[in-house]
């Protein structure tokens, strides 16, 4: 109790000193915890827009779900996608906690959503026509999500750090499930190899673009020297891409697929890929909710929001918010 | 009189038809409520149920995989092309469980019906306890051993889908309202998923499950104390508006559902993927 009063005693300055050297020790931060506004709101903002993207994630995939064309396949998207789900409810719970000082809930998190105040990773606005595409997510996107959120396992923030490690455990069987089915398209028919060849395309810029860019200066916005500055994360948007590359493009070749970059070639005296930059003033129209399928999914998901107010209000016992 | 292995089932020809018409309803009944299930998939009204109703259509769709797998050990082909390959009038479904969830399209416009859905799944799942209970002790024991299996996860999805009826009917209001309309638009149809088809009573002389009459019986008992609860009526009698989907008798609703859920095995139902 003495340790607690003299802490509150302290001077803003004197707290935020002795947050950073908590972090700077490795400590981990709990959602009671005292912490910088800057720190609280650069976490909800992290958190409740990874945990959104996953609910949005499940979007292009849900097309395949009950398309997908084999008993076995069939249940490997199901459980899947309901991973998604969990992931995306597991992270919404922690912005919550994160939330509840400032008297906001999950309502409000949909609600931003809705309005585009809220933004949702990049690759979840892209279209996702063939089958091959519902491999390629599997294997590429979760497969880059791995690296970012491995690059988080030992943030700062104790709560997001135990769900990422949850959250990572699972995303290894999603990309070998996407894995599997890329396969079976690689060793199957002249169709079946055009239309993973077809999906690689498709999917190349925005898998570029999901590591973020690489300077704020590229397009106005990056929050990736906040996140380091508190221990949230360790690697820069550029190294994280790097990374990516290293682990993928010599599997991509393996299988007998092309690299949609011709330019693309790794540097042995620079120690780095050199790649075509993808269009980052498209990266801004898309996570401006102006992409391909941006307004149709976020249809979906207000479409089902306003459907389902009936259900909300019955659980609830008072009038719902449409 | 128990049959254990595929020798002993070749030569009983007429237990044999009985047996595989049992199994294409079992199976077909769980594919395409599976279906209707996934199409649910982000749409549900709250994330908390989606990440649920998802698992639940996940079992659901594993048990129809056990089923058509039997089927393929019997010899009937395989399990994928039973599953995808068979045209409407081929299928053994209930009309009910065919029917879409709602007005639109699952990726466009859906406006579908959380009401309909609570009640058709928690009658259907209902249903489903009875019939595995009744199959525990099925004559052919493949059988018995898949109902024990499916047994196991059915005990959570039924106290699901009851807890959700009980939750909304009681609510009142509006919500009772809903329920109450789509309680009665599942009974037009219910006496599809009781019934088991032109071969019920070759079934019932196998030893294969128990008749029509027992299994509804035992369905009115169970849920019994649930309309007692909910104040709600419960009739005597329920109805085939539409035809025995047990007898190949089926809707546009189907016939559009396989298009779409065997889109991309029909491109080459013979490569593999």
């Amino acid at each position: 109790m003495a340790i607690v009063t003299s802490f509150e005693r302290l001077s803003e300055e004197d707290k935020y000193q002795r947050f950073m050297e908590r972090i700077e020790a490795g400590e981990k931060i709990e959602a009671d915890d005292w912490m910088p506004d800057e720190y609280r709101m650069t976490l909800i903002k992290l958190i409740a827009m990874h945990g959104i993207s996953e609910i949005m994630g499940a979007l292009p995939e849900k097309e395949w779900v009950p398309k997908a064309p084999t008993l076995r396949r069939k249940l490997g998207i199901m459980a899947k996608v309901q991973d998604e789900m969990g992931h995306g409810q597991l992270l919404l719970r922690v912005a919550e906690d994160l939330m509840a000082p400032l008297g906001k809930t999950r309502e409000e998190i949909m609600q931003d959503l809705f309005s585009g105040n809220l933004k949702f990773h990049n690759v979840f606005h892209m279209p996702a026509p063939t089958w091959g595409d519902a491999g390629l997510i599997g294997w590429l996107v979760d497969g880059a999500a791995i690296i970012t959120q491995t690059n988080m396992l030992d943030a700062s923030y104790g709560p997001y750090a135990r769900a990422l490690k949850r959250i990572c455990a699972e995303e290894v069987f999603h990309a070998q499930h996407g894995e599997s089915i890329i396969l079976a398209l690689a060793e199957g028919t002249k169709e079946q190899k055009e239309m993973l060849q077809g999906a690689l395309n498709r999917w190349w810029d925005a898998l570029l673009m999901f590591f973020g860019p690489d300077s704020p200066s590229t397009t106005g916005t990056s929050k990736q020297d906040i996140t380091i500055k508190y221990r949230i994360r360790t690697k820069t948007n550029e190294q994280l891409r790097q990374d990516f590359f290293t682990k993928y493009v010599p599997r991509i070749l393996s299988i007998g697929l092309q690299l949609p970059d011709e330019t693309m070639h790794y540097d042995e005296t620079e120690g780095k890929w050199i790649y075509r930059q993808p269009d980052w003033n498209q990266f801004k129209e898309i996570i401006r909710n102006n992409g391909p399928k941006s307004k149709e999914r976020l249809r979906l998901r207000e479409l089902s929001y306003r459907h389902n107010a009936w259900v909300r209000e019955a659980l609830s016992g008072s009038k719902a918010t449409v | 009189m128990i049959v254990t292995k595929l020798e002993e089932l070749h030569q009983l020809p007429e237990y044999k038809e009985a047996l595989v018409e049992l199994l294409f309803q079992l199976a077909d009944d769980d594919f395409i409520i599976a279906y209707r299930g996934s199409e649910w998939l982000g749409l549900a009204p709250h994330i908390e149920e989606d990440v649920a109703f998802s698992s639940i259509t996940q079992d659901t769709m594993g048990h129809a995989a056990m089923y058509y797998q039997l089927l393929e050990d019997i010899g009937m082909g395989r399990a994928d092309d039973l599953a995808h390959g068979r045209g409407a009038n081929e299928r053994r479904n209930a009309i009910l469980l065919e029917e879409v969830n709602g007005p639109g399209h699952y990726l466009y416009e859906p406006q579908y019906d959380w009401a309909f859905a609570v009640v058709r799944n928690y009658f259907y799942t209902q249903a489903k306890k009875v019939r595995i209970d009744s199959l525990k002790n099925c004559s052919y024991e493949p059988l018995a051993q898949v109902a024990v299996k499916v047994n196991m996860e059915l005990y959570y999805h039924l106290m699901h889908w009851r807890t959700w009826f009980v939750q909304l009917v009681n609510a009142g209001g509006e919500a009772r309202e809903r329920m109450r309309k789509a309680v009665e638009k599942v009974f037009d149809d219910f006496a599809g998923v009781l019934s088991l088809g032109e071969k019920g009573e070759k079934m019932v002389e196998c030893g294969l499950i128990d008749s029509e009459e027992v299994l509804k019986a035992r369905w009115l008992q169970a849920v019994k104390p649930v309309f007692e609860q909910t104040n709600l009526e419960l009739p005597s009698e329920f109805h085939m508006k539409r035809g025995n989907g047990r007898n190949g008798e089926h809707t546009a609703d189907l016939i559009e559902a396989l298009a779409t859920l065997s889109e991309v095995y029909r491109m080459d139902p013979l490569a593999i993927w």
